[in-house]
C-alpha cells in the first residue's frame, strides 16, 4: 500500500511543473499569442527559484522570487512581440535559448551545491503542488465565467473585431503573457525546490516543450490540460519504476517514452480538425498592428 | 429584467430628441464634419471633407470602392484619427478619439465585415461591448426583448460560428441597439442579404428613423438608395463631390456622379445555338473539408458552349466548395463526376483539368488567383505552366523559362483588358483590386478557353472595371465557349447570366433561362425554398 502511495505522490511531482508551465501558456495562447519561451522562462524560474532560496535560507521565498523572475523575463517576450511586432515564433525560440543559456551562467556556483528542500504540507504534497491544482480551477473559472475572462478569450478570437469594440488588444495580451512566465516561473521552481532540490544545468531538461504540446494536446480546455498533465507525469514515473523492477527494455526508450507520447498524440488530435478547430484560438500567433 | 442599460435615453428624452416628437424639416444637424483630411502615405484618403446629417433622416453615402467612404466612417466612428478637421455633435466640438468615445456619445455602427467572435455565444459578443458592470443574463435579456421589438429574431445562447450571415449582422444591429444610439452607421448592410432579407432590413431601418434616430447608410447600391433615403453625400477620390436628394435623382445620374463619367453599357450578344455540352457535373458530393465549410449535396448540372449559367446565392452556401470540386483543388470520388470537354476529369487535379481546355479565377484574387508578390509575368506562368508548357518552358525536361513570351503576354493581357499599372512588370499586389482582377481575368480569357468557371468575378471591382469584366465574360460566350459564374451580386447575374440557377446550403437548384426568371423567385430560392420554382 504504501508503494502506492510513494507512486501517486511521485507522479504528482512530476506534473506539477508540466500542469503549472501549461495552464501559463494556455491563458497566454487563449490572447492569441505563440509563446514558444516557455522552457526558457521555466528554467529562469528555476534558477531564481534556487538562489533566492540558498540567500534567504526560505523556499517559500525562493518561489516568490521564481515567479516574478519568469514574470519579467516574459516581459522582454511581450515587448518584443508585442510593442516592436516581432516574429512570436522566432522571438520565442530565442527565449528559450536565452534563458537557457542565461541560466547556467547564473547558476553556475550553485553547481553540486544542496538544495533547500520545500517540505510537504498535507498528505505528503508540498504547497506548490496545492496551487498548481488550484490554479488550474481558477483559470477555468476565469475564462468562462468572468468577463475579463471573456475579453481575453475575445482578443485571442479576433484582434480586429476586439480593437473595434475599444478592448485594449495590447494590454490584454502583455497581462496574459507576464501570467504564462510567472506559472512558468513557478513551474521552474517546483523543479528546483521540490523535484529535484539542487541546481543542474538544463535541468528543466524539455518539460517546457512538453508544457507547450500539452496546451494543444487539451485543445485549450483547462480541464483537459490536468488530464494530459498527469498522463504524461504517470508516464515518466512508470519509466522510472520498470527500469528499478528491471524490465527488459532498454533505459533509453523508456526515457524517451513521454516525448514518444507526445509526438503520438500530436497526431491523433491532429487527425480530429473539428475538435481542433473550434477550440483553437483563431488569432494565434497573428501579429497585432492597430490601424492609425 | 432590471438592468439599465441606457442612460443615454434619458437625455435623449429630455433633450426632445427621442421617439415621439415629429421631425420638422429644418433641423440643426444630429453631427457635423468639417473639412476632414486622412492622409495615408501620399494617398489622401479624405480631402478636406465636409459632411452633416440631421436628426430622424435616413443619409446615404455614395461612392466606389476607394472613394474614402470607410474612412470617414472610420473617423466619425473613433477607429482613426483625421490629420486636421473637426466634428461637430449636436453643435458642439468633439473629438473622438476611440470607437468606445464614439458610443458614448451615442453613435452606433454595424460592419461591412462584422467584427463578430466565432468562438463565442451571440449573448456573449454583445456583452462585450458593455462595461465590466453588465451581467451576462441581462444581455440575454435584453437581446430576447430587442429581436421581438424590432423583428429580428435571434437566439442569444447559439454560437456565432453556427450562424448564417444574416444572423450575424442581426447579432450587430442589436448591439447597437443596446446602447440606444441617436445615430446609427450601416456599412453596406445588404451585400450579404437576400433581397427579402433586404426589405426586413428596410423596415426595421424605417421603425428607427421615426423613432427619431439617424442612420447614416453606406452602399453603392443605387437602387436601395433611391428607395430608403432622403438624402444623399456623394464622394470620388477622397472628395464630396455632390449632395443631393436621392429620391429626384435618376438611377444615372447618381451613377455618374458617383464615378465621374458614363459607364459603359454591357452589350448583350446573340448566343450561338449549341447543344455541345462542355461542362457536365454529375451527382457531386462533398463532406465538409472544416467545420465551417459547407458539404455539397447531390449536384448535377450541364452547361452547353455559348451558353453564360450564372449560380447566385448568398456567400457561404457552397460556392466557394462548388468552384474548388470543378477547378480540381479539391479531387472527386469517381472520375464522371465532373465531365469537361466529354472527358471524365473527377479524379485529375487543376493543372491537367487546364491542360483540357478549362479556365478558372477563384475568388479572392491576392494569395489565391495571384501571388501578390510576383511580377505579373511570373503570375501567368504559374497559372499556365502547364497547360502551355510548350509556350512558356523550353529545353525539353529542363523547362527554362521563356521569359520574353511571358512578358509579351502580360503586355497583351494588360492592353486587351486596360489594366492600369505603375510599371511595366511590377508585382502583382501592387496593382489596385479593379485592375487586378482585370489582369486575372486577362490571363485566363488569352488562352481562348473552351470552359471558364468563375468565383465573384466582380467582387470588390470598381463599377468601370466591373463593366470590363462583364462583357469580356458575354464575349467570351459569344465566341462559343462556356461559362459558369458564380456571383452573390444578384444584379450582375441578371445582367450576364443567360440561364440562372442558384445555391443554397450546398445545394443547387435546376437552372432556368434567365429571361423566365424575377428576383423575387431567385430570392426565394436563395432563402432556400424550392417551392419557389413551383
Amino acid at each position: 500500500m504504501d508503494v502506492w502511495i510513494s507512486i501517486f505522490i511521485s507522479i504528482c511531482a512530476a506534473s506539477t511543473p508540466l500542469l503549472l508551465a501549461a495552464t501559463g501558456e494556455l491563458v497566454v495562447e487563449r490572447s492569441g499569442v505563440l509563446n514558444l519561451g516557455v522552457e526558457g522562462m521555466m528554467i529562469i524560474g528555476a534558477v531564481a527559484g534556487f538562489s533566492a532560496a540558498q540567500a534567504t535560507g526560505n523556499p517559500y521565498a525562493g518561489a516568490v522570487v521564481a515567479v516574478f523572475a519568469g514574470a519579467v523575463f516574459s516581459l522582454l517576450f511581450a515587448f518584443l512581440t508585442l510593442t516592436l511586432v516581432a516574429n512570436q515564433v522566432a522571438t520565442g525560440l530565442a527565449l528559450t535559448i536565452l534563458g537557457l543559456g542565461l541560466s547556467g551562467m547564473i547558476g553556475e556556483h550553485f553547481v553540486g551545491q544542496p538544495g533547500i528542500r520545500m517540505e510537504a504540507l498535507v498528505l505528503g504534497l508540498d504547497a506548490i503542488f496545492y496551487i498548481s491544482i488550484a490554479l488550474i480551477g481558477a483559470v477555468s473559472w476565469f475564462l468562462f465565467r468572468t468577463r475579463a475572462g471573456l475579453m481575453l478569450r475575445s482578443v485571442g478570437d479576433s484582434h480586429t473585431s476586439a480593437h473595434a469594440l475599444g478592448l485594449n488588444v495590447i494590454r490584454i495580451r502583455y497581462l496574459a503573457v507576464m501570467f504564462g512566465g510567472a506559472c512558468a516561473g513557478l513551474g521552474g521552481a517546483h523543479l528546483s525546490l521540490v523535484y529535484v532540490p539542487q541546481w543542474v544545468e538544463g535541468m528543466t531538461a524539455g518539460r517546457g516543450w512538453i508544457a507547450l504540446a500539452l496546451v494543444v494536446f487539451a485543445s485549450w480546455r483547462p480541464a483537459r490540460l490536468l488530464v494530459g498533465a498527469y498522463l504524461f507525469g504517470a508516464v515518466t514515473i512508470a519509466q522510472f519504476h520498470a527500469q528499478a523492477v528491471g524490465v527488459a527494455i532498454p533505459p533509453q526508450f523508456l526515457t524517451s517514452l513521454p516525448y514518444l507520447a507526445t509526438i503520438i498524440v500530436l497526431v491523433l488530435i491532429a487527425r480530429n480538425r473539428r475538435l481542433t478547430m473550434i477550440n483553437t484560438p483563431a488569432a494565434l500567433g497573428q501579429p497585432f498592428v492597430p490601424d492609425r | 429584467m432590471g438592468y439599465d442599460f441606457s442612460k443615454k435615453a434619458r437625455i435623449l428624452a429630455k433633450t426632445g430628441k427621442g421617439a415621439a416628437t415629429p421631425v420638422p424639416n429644418v433641423q440643426q444637424p444630429l453631427l457635423e464634419a468639417r473639412g476632414i483630411t486622412k492622409i495615408f502615405g501620399d494617398l489622401r484618403a479624405n480631402d478636406t471633407v465636409d459632411f452633416s446629417i440631421v436628426p430622424g433622416e435616413i443619409h446615404a453615402l455614395l461612392g466606389e470602392n476607394g472613394a474614402g467612404k470607410s474612412t470617414l466612417v472610420k473617423i466619425l466612428f473613433g477607429s482613426l484619427q483625421p490629420n486636421s478637421g473637426e466634428i461637430f455633435w449636436r453643435e458642439k466640438s468633439v473629438s473622438i478619439r476611440s470607437p468606445s468615445e464614439a458610443r458614448g456619445l451615442g453613435i452606433g455602427m454595424v460592419f461591412q465585415h462584422f467584427s463578430l467572435f466565432e468562438a463565442l455565444t451571440v449573448a456573449e459578443n454583445i456583452a462585450l461591448s458593455f462595461g465590466r458592470d453588465t451581467p451576462l443574463q441581462a444581455v440575454s435579456e435584453q437581446t430576447r426583448k430587442l429581436s421581438r421589438q424590432y423583428g429580428l429574431p435571434l437566439d442569444p445562447d447559439a454560437l456565432v460560428g453556427d450562424l448564417s450571415v444574416g444572423q450575424r449582422q442581426r447579432i450587430e444591429i442589436i448591439r447597437c441597439l443596446m446602447q440606444d444610439p441617436a445615430l446609427i452607421i450601416l456599412d453596406e448592410p445588404t451585400s450579404v442579404l437576400t433581397p427579402q432579407e433586404a426589405d426586413t432590413l428596410f423596415e426595421t431601418l424605417f421603425r428607427l428613423r421615426d423613432e427619431g434616430r439617424s442612420i447614416l447608410y453606406i452602399s453603392h447600391r443605387l437602387e436601395e438608395v433611391q428607395r430608403i433615403c432622403s438624402a444623399a453625400t456623394i464622394m470620388r477620390h477622397g472628395k464630396v463631390v455632390d449632395a443631393c436628394d436621392p429620391r429626384e435623382e435618376t438611377a444615372a445620374s447618381l451613377a455618374s456622379k458617383m464615378v465621374g463619367a458614363e459607364i459603359a453599357n454591357i452589350e448583350r450578344r446573340q448566343e450561338p445555338a449549341n447543344d455541345e455540352v462542355v461542362l457536365q457535373l454529375s451527382n457531386l458530393v462533398m463532406d465538409k473539408s472544416n467545420p465551417f465549410a459547407v458539404a455539397l449535396k447531390d449536384i448535377s448540372l450541364s452547361v452547353h458552349a455559348g451558353e453564360i449559367v450564372g449560380i447566385a446565392g448568398i456567400a457561404g452556401n457552397g460556392q466557394s466548395e462548388l468552384f474548388e470540386a470543378i477547378s480540381g483543388e479539391t479531387v472527386q470520388e469517381r472520375a464522371d463526376q465532373v465531365v469537361i470537354d466529354g472527358e471524365p476529369v473527377g479524379l485529375l487535379d487543376i493543372s491537367k483539368r487546364r491542360a483540357i481546355g478549362a479556365a478558372f479565377i477563384p475568388e479572392e484574387r491576392l494569395g489565391h488567383g495571384a501571388v501578390p508578390n510576383m511580377i505579373l509575368s511570373d503570375n501567368i506562368l504559374l497559372a499556365r505552366h502547364a497547360s502551355d508548357a510548350e509556350k512558356f518552358c523550353k529545353m525539353g525536361w529542363m523547362k527554362i523559362i521563356a521569359g520574353k513570351a511571358l512578358r509579351d503576354v502580360a503586355r497583351r493581357v494588360s492592353k486587351v483588358m486596360d489594366v492600369r499599372k505603375s510599371a511595366e512588370n511590377p508585382p502583382a499586389g501592387s496593382l489596385s483590386g479593379g485592375n487586378l482582377q482585370k489582369f486575372i481575368v486577362g490571363r485566363e480569357l488569352d488562352r481562348q478557353p473552351d470552359l471558364l468557371i468563375v468565383n465573384q468575378p466582380t467582387w470588390g471591382v470598381d463599377a468601370g472595371a466591373a463593366a470590363h469584366i462583364r462583357q469580356s465574360l458575354i464575349d467570351l460566350a459569344a465566341s462559343g465557349s462556356a461559362v459558369l459564374m458564380i456571383s452573390q451580386d444578384l444584379d450582375e447575374v441578371f445582367e450576364v447570366a443567360s440561364s440562372i440557377a442558384v445555391m443554397s446550403e450546398g445545394n443547387l437548384s435546376s437552372p432556368q433561362p434567365a429571361s423566365s426568371m424575377t428576383r423575387e423567385q431567385v430570392g426565394l430560392l436563395m432563402a432556400g425554398s424550392q417551392a419557389a420554382m413551383a
